[in-house]
Formats: structure tokens, sequence, C-alpha cells
């Protein structure tokens, strides 16, 4: 099946700043793609270029199965939504009259069902005659959310969706984002939240500038960082070294504090068996021995303060 | 071109003109107060004074009021999508250059026009009723009538149009709107030379002005969509 978005070196310059560079991806039908990154990384403005509403500098791209050139633009349009950074409605129009004047804009049939679905899926059902600029910032929110979905969308783009949310509010994005992949909705969605991301997406980009890691969320961790055990005992081993440098399957370890080990491992199914008999041989008072995860966060983190203070000698 | 973005368009600026009463008001008390001084004057003409009138084409004065009127409205249109930042989403659906474009101007257009011809309207009913017989008729004349009622929509059509121009270029709301009534005033300016009979108004002008302004008029749209910058007024500096 063709993918949803596919991109191929894809670069935006603003004069001489350079937005994105040479950001290749490929995002399946149904599939939530996450996009990461630092402020300025290029979020915002891959998400305009892939929208047709700016032009790349170069590279190129199909979005909605179509080729990313400027005779198709309104074609593509018509096939995906948006919800940009800041919901953009007409503070003077009721929630339902911003949602009439994108109906029509869209030209959907039934317009009055279509809007209607829309404001239930943002629970704002009771709210359709309030003028917008009488919402708060997360109302607001949420008829932008309904907006891009009146069309139907094949590909919806979310530019920060929960921003500013509430726990609930944003509970309830995160089900219909669900529900619509689950419908075959394809979903690109930048975020800043990374438990966000790593429990919505199936596919993970972290962009700073350029694309700097591209995977399952799973994926990235084993990719960045090496297994780790963690032990803990009940006092102090006596002499560490002694127990953990005679095991094959631990490749380094080092100690947390009082009685607490972190042990980097390539096999956890193999080291862990490993260690606990070591322990036991050693007299010791295991209290857990556990696999610890590194979260999308960690690897987040790794990139781009890597990113932020280059190694010496790195170009 | 899809008429029902149009009218989608054109629909939306309806709806906040009427949240946004005030707009309309403003627009129509200007040139209001532009007609009292002249009415009184001719109020107090005797019935002498019908001969000169009789040469002049006073009444077309009053067609300042077309050339003026949509400079606020027109010259808000797109700068001020900017503004509040609602341009965005607005380009982000499959709306085309031109019809966007041709719904703004419609939404300057057509409260303009009704302006233009509603003050027009009282103003050619008060003359009747209140000002003497001879100077109503000297004054208010079959031909003075029918270039008001052919050339208001053609000047109010281009005077929309230029404010468009403008406010696609634009990045203030400001300074369009000045800009705007500014690109108005040559047109307030031939009008008023022909009204106070400096500018001779012969048929033979009326019907070059008349086909110049419809022929500018028409290619107005294409003009202005082919100059229409989606990138610049989503990503340029405000
Ligand atoms: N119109 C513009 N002119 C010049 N530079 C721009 C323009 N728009 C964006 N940039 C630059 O391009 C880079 C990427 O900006 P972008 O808005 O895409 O970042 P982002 O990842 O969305 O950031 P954030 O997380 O803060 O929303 C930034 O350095 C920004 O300053
Ligand atoms: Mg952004």
């Amino acid at each position: 099946m063709q993918p949803a978005l596919s991109v191929h070196a894809l670069s935006k310059r603003f004069g001489d700043r350079v937005a994105f560079n040479d950001v290749s991806f490929e995002v399946g039908r149904g599939e939530v793609f996450g996009f990461l990154g630092p402020n300025g990384a290029g979020k915002t403005t891959t998400v305009r270029t892939l929208g047709t509403l700016i032009a790349p500098t170069s590279g190129s791209a199909l979005v909605a199965g179509i080729p990313l050139i400027p005779e198709n633009a309104v074609e593509i349009r018509r096939r995906i939504s948006i919800m940009p950074e800041s919901p953009g409605l007409y503070l003077r129009l009721s929630v339902i009259e911003n949602l009439e004047c994108f109906a029509d804009l869209y030209e959907v049939p039934e317009p009055h069902k279509r809007i209607a679905r829309a404001l239930h899926a943002v629970k704002l059902d009771e709210r359709a005659r309030d003028l917008c600029g009488a919402l708060s910032k997360g109302l607001r929110q949420r008829v932008a959310l309904a907006r891009a979905l009146l069309n139907e969308p094949q590909v919806l783009f979310l530019d920060e969706p929960t921003s500013g949310l509430d726990p609930a509010a944003t509970r309830d994005v995160h089900e219909l984002i669900t529900a619509l992949s689950h419908s075959g909705v394809t979903i690109f969605l930048t975020t800043h939240r990374l438990e966000e991301a790593e429990r919505l997406c199936d596919t993970v980009a972290i962009l700073n500038t350029t694309l700097r890691m591209l995977g399952p969320p799973a994926q990235l961790r084993t990719q960045l960082f090496a297994t780790t055990l963690a032990v803990r005992t009940r006092l102090p081993l006596p002499d560490p070294d002694r127990v953990f440098n005679g095991l094959p399957s631990v490749e380094a370890w080092r100690r947390d504090g009082m009685g607490s080990y972190s042990l980097t491992v390539s096999d956890p199914t193999i080291a862990a068996p490993a260690v606990t008999r070591a322990l036991v041989a050693a007299d010791a008072d295991v209290l857990s021995i556990g696999e610890s995860l590194h979260s999308l966060e960690d690897v987040y983190l790794e990139l781009v303060d890597n990113d932020a203070n280059p190694p010496l000698g790195r170009s | 071109m899809k008429t029902t973005r149009v009218r989608a368009v054109l629909r939306k600026e309806l709806r906040e003109y009427r949240h946004n009463g005030n707009i309309i008001y403003a627009m129509a008390v200007v040139p209001l107060v532009f007609i009292v001084q002249p009415l009184v004057e001719i109020f107090t003409l005797k019935t002498s004074a019908a001969l000169t009138l009789r040469h002049e084409d006073s009444l077309l004065y009053l067609l300042a009021i077309p050339a003026l009127a949509p400079a606020m409205l027109a010259s808000y249109g797109i700068v001020g999508e900017r503004d509040q930042g609602t341009l965005e989403p607005l380009l982000a659906t499959p709306i085309r250059s031109d019809e966007l474009l041709a719904g703004k101007a419609l939404a300057a257009f057509v409260p303009s026009l009704a302006i233009a011809y509603g003050i027009f309207g009282v103003f050619v009913a008060i003359t009747e009723l209140f000002a003497r017989p001879a100077v109503a008729a000297a004054l208010v004349r079959g031909p003075e009538v029918i270039a008001q009622v052919v050339f208001t929509p053609l000047l109010a059509g281009w005077s929309t149009w230029v404010g468009i121009a403008i406010s696609a270029r634009s990045k203030d709301v400001r300074v369009a709107a000045q800009l705007s009534a500014l690109a108005s005033l040559p047109l307030v300016a031939v009008t008023s030379l022909t009204a106070f009979g400096v500018i001779h108004a012969t048929l033979r002008f009326a019907v070059i002005c008349g086909v110049a302004l419809l022929v500018l008029n028409r290619l107005a749209l294409r003009v202005v969509a082919s100059a229409f910058d989606r990138e610049r007024l989503i990503t340029g500096a405000k």
C-alpha cells in the first residue's frame, strides 16, 4: 500500500536561515507519527511545507499519495487538514459559525451533520452557540481541532494539539487521536510532550534542523542506550568488583548509591540470573534486580543536548 | 473558481459585520456628514439660482462616496486576517487565491454600494421634498442620475480592488487603511473637479471613463490574484 506521507530529502531555507534540511521519512496509512524537536527545530515549518502553505527549497514529497508540487496544492489541501500552533478562530463569530465557514470552504456534504459530529468529538456540543472570543484558550484549541476534522482528512497534521490543555482534555485528545488512527486517518503529531509521543506514536522522528533519529519509540531507546540492570541490596557489597567483574554477561557496572548498582548488560535475560546467583554466592541480601528502561525523554535529551554542546572536533 | 467558496468567505464577512454592527454604521456616518452642508445650502437657494445650477453637474459630487467608502473594509480584508492569525487556517483549506480575493472584494463592495446608493437616495429625496421645486429640478436631472447609477458601482469596484491589493501587501492594518484612503483620492479629485465644472462632463468623457473603469475592474481580480503571495503572507514579518 502506498504510504500516506513519503518525504525525500526535503529542505526549507528562509534566506540564509535553514529551517529544516534533508529530511526524509515515510508514514503509513493510519499510523501516528510523532515529530519531536526543540524550539526552532523546524517542526512547524515542516508541517506548513507538507500542507502546501509554503514551498520547499528542495526535495520532494508525496502527501496523501499526491506529489507535492504547486499544481496539486488544492487537491492535497482537500485531503488533509492542519491544526496550526495557534487556533486562529474568528473571535467575533460563534463556534458554529466558524465551523460553518470551513465546512463550506471544504464543500463537505451535509455540513450540519459533519459539524455536529466534529463538535461531539471534541466534546463541545454545549458550547456551539458561544462566541469564540468568549472561550478559554483550551476550548479554542478544541474548536480548532473540530475544524480540522470537518473534511474527514486522510492525513491530519496536529501542531502541538495538547499544549495548554488540562489533563482531562489532554486525555480526550489522546483518545481522539487513537480513535482516528484506528479508523485509518494518518496523524502527524508535533509535540513537546514526550510521554505523549511515547504513548501514542507508532513511529517517532526527532528533528533538530536535520532528522536526528527515526523509528518506533522502543527501538530508539535500545539504539541509543545499552540495557542496564538495576540491582539493590540491603547492605552495600563489601567487594562489588569481585561479584560483578567475574560475570561474562556484565559489560560494566557503577555504584548509584548505598547498596544500589547499575550494570550495563548486553542481554538482560542471560545477565539477570547470573547476577542473582553471584549475589547469593557472595552472601548479599538482594532487595531487587530489574531492567531499568530509558524513557523517550532520555533519548530526546541525549540527542538534543549533544546538539547543543557538540563534542570538540565535530564540525 | 468555485462560487461556493467565494460565498463562504462573503457569508463569513457579512456575519462578522453583523456581530460588529458598528463597522457599517461608521462607514455610513462619514458620508452622511458629507452631505449635510450641501443640503443646507440647497434649502436656502432661491429659485433664481436654478438657472446656474442647470449648467453645472453638482450632483456628481456625491460620486466621492463610492470612491471612498470601500477603502476601509477592503484594506482590512487580507491584512486583518493576518493580524488576527486567521489567515493560516484559511489558506490551509482548498480555497484558491482568486476565490478568497473575490469573496473579500464582494464583502467590501456590497455594503459600500448599498451605502452609496442609500445616501444618494436620501439626498435626492430630501432635495425633492424640501428644496424649491425649480432648484430640485435643476439639480436632479436625468443624465446626472444615470451617471450616478452607472458610476457608483464602477468607482466602488475600483476602489475595492485597490484596497484589497494594498491589504495583501501591507504589514499593518492602520497603514493599509491610510494607504487605501490615499489611493482613492485621485478618483475623488476627478469626480469633484467634474462636479465643480473644472472638468467638463461630456458624454464622451463619461463613456471613456466608464469603459476604462469597467476594463480595470475586469482585470483587477486576475492581477491581484497573481500577485497574491501566500508564502509571504504566512511567513513574512508582521
Ligand atoms: N518566516 C520565517 N523567516 C525566517 N525564519 C523563519 C521563519 N519561520 C521560521 N523560521 C526559522 O526556522 C526555524 C524553524 O522554525 P519552526 O517554527 O519551524 O520551529 P518549531 O520546531 O516549530 O519550533 P517550536 O517548537 O518553537 O514551535 C527557526 O529557526 C525559525 O526562526
Ligand atoms: Mg512550532
